[in-house]
């Protein structure tokens, strides 16, 4: 074979810096579109929405795992396996309060901004992954858990980590469920 | 490889997104096929200097196009593309029969008025990727049957 072994690899490395290089390209497109950072940010939430909500067909097709029982499995699944899956990262998991319903994933490396050195001073309060709260919440709420995701810390604003939090909102008719 | 259905996803996004906003505003959907041109421009031209690294030095402009369609397609589209033709003067077309991008959307003429917005990105993408190998171009898409285009 004329091509090197290392070759996969530097495929599946390439595939995943076009979907980094066109998520960036699409970024500077939106901030020039937008003066506000508010509306760069709401339309990179709602864009992730929209992928969201088809992207958990593709993942539940492809992982066939099992129903999750609690919130933490939930979360626990998503940082192990979706963002295995997607992204290539396995962020950890922490749950960050008494009710069970608040989780946190912190991430080290973010494949995202590989290519990001820092925000321009312009727009301090764009949150440049925005996009990944809106697939979260997108393809928790196909699965009937809604939720609210957003970022706590991120390492482009001078943070050390990048924490996405996500909070289940319960929804009165679990309890009914459960009665029954 | 499951990268290949979140490009997929945001690319239908991307495009989605940037007409309905346009719709919102002038409504003028020349201006959107431009931007999705220009954002597929800068993806190529980055992506083929990370591709091209490590290969050897192409020795004219056939041999550029091979490249493109063979490795530079596979790596991006995961196949290669079906035909190239070309008439020695410059012109150089690309045919796919199914093109990754359009495979999801119909499988004959439905919607096939909708299908250049598609294909601008690509056109970006192939355009940037010439030009950062030194070929100024202009790349244009024909569909006249999804999933095939040239």
């Amino acid at each position: 074979m004329s091509r090197s072994p290392g070759r996969k690899q530097e495929n599946h490395k390439i595939s995943r810096e076009l979907f980094v290089l066109t998520y960036g390209a699409l970024v500077a497109q939106l901030c020039k579109d937008y003066e506000k950072d508010e509306d760069v940010n709401t339309c990179l939430d709602r864009m992730g929405y929209s992928i969201g909500i088809r992207l958990i067909d593709d993942f539940l097709a492809r992982s066939a795992v099992k129903k999750c029982r609690s919130y933490s499995e939930t979360a626990d699944m998503i940082a192990q396996v979706a963002f295995k899956m997607y992204l290539g990262v396995t962020p950890s998991v922490s749950c960050s309060s008494a009710m069970g319903n608040e989780f946190s994933l912190i991430l080290d490396k973010n494949p995202l901004v590989d290519f990001v050195e820092e925000l321009p001073a312009e727009r301090a309060s764009l949150c440049y992954c925005n996009l990944l709260c809106g697939v979260i919440r997108g393809a928790l709420e196909m699965v009937q858990l809604a939720a609210e995701v957003t970022f706590l810390q991120d390492r482009l604003k001078g943070d050390a980590v990048t924490e996405i939090g996500i909070t289940f909102l319960r929804k009165p008719e679990d309890r009914r469920h459960k009665r029954n | 490889m499951a990268d290949e259905a979140l490009f997929l996803l945001l690319h239908s996004e991307m495009v989605a997104g940037l007409y309905r906003a346009s719709e919102q505003g002038e409504g003028e959907n020349g201006r959107c096929t431009t931007k999705l041109e220009s954002m597929g421009f800068r993806v190529g031209q980055g992506l083929i200097e990370r591709f091209t690294k490590d290969t050897a030095r192409f020795k004219d402009e056939l041999d550029i196009m091979k490249f493109i369609c063979k490795d530079f397609w596979t790596t991006v589209f995961k196949k290669q593309i079906d035909n190239l033709r070309t008439n020695h003067q410059g012109i150089y077309v690309l045919q796919d029969n199914k093109f990754r991008l359009l495979t999801q959307m119909s499988a004959g003429k439905q919607y096939l008025e909708h299908a250049p917005k598609y294909l601008a990105f690509t056109c970006g993408l192939i355009r940037g990727g010439l030009s950062n190998l030194g070929i100024k171009s202009i790349v244009t898409a024909e569909v006249s049957s999804m999933p095939a285009c040239k």
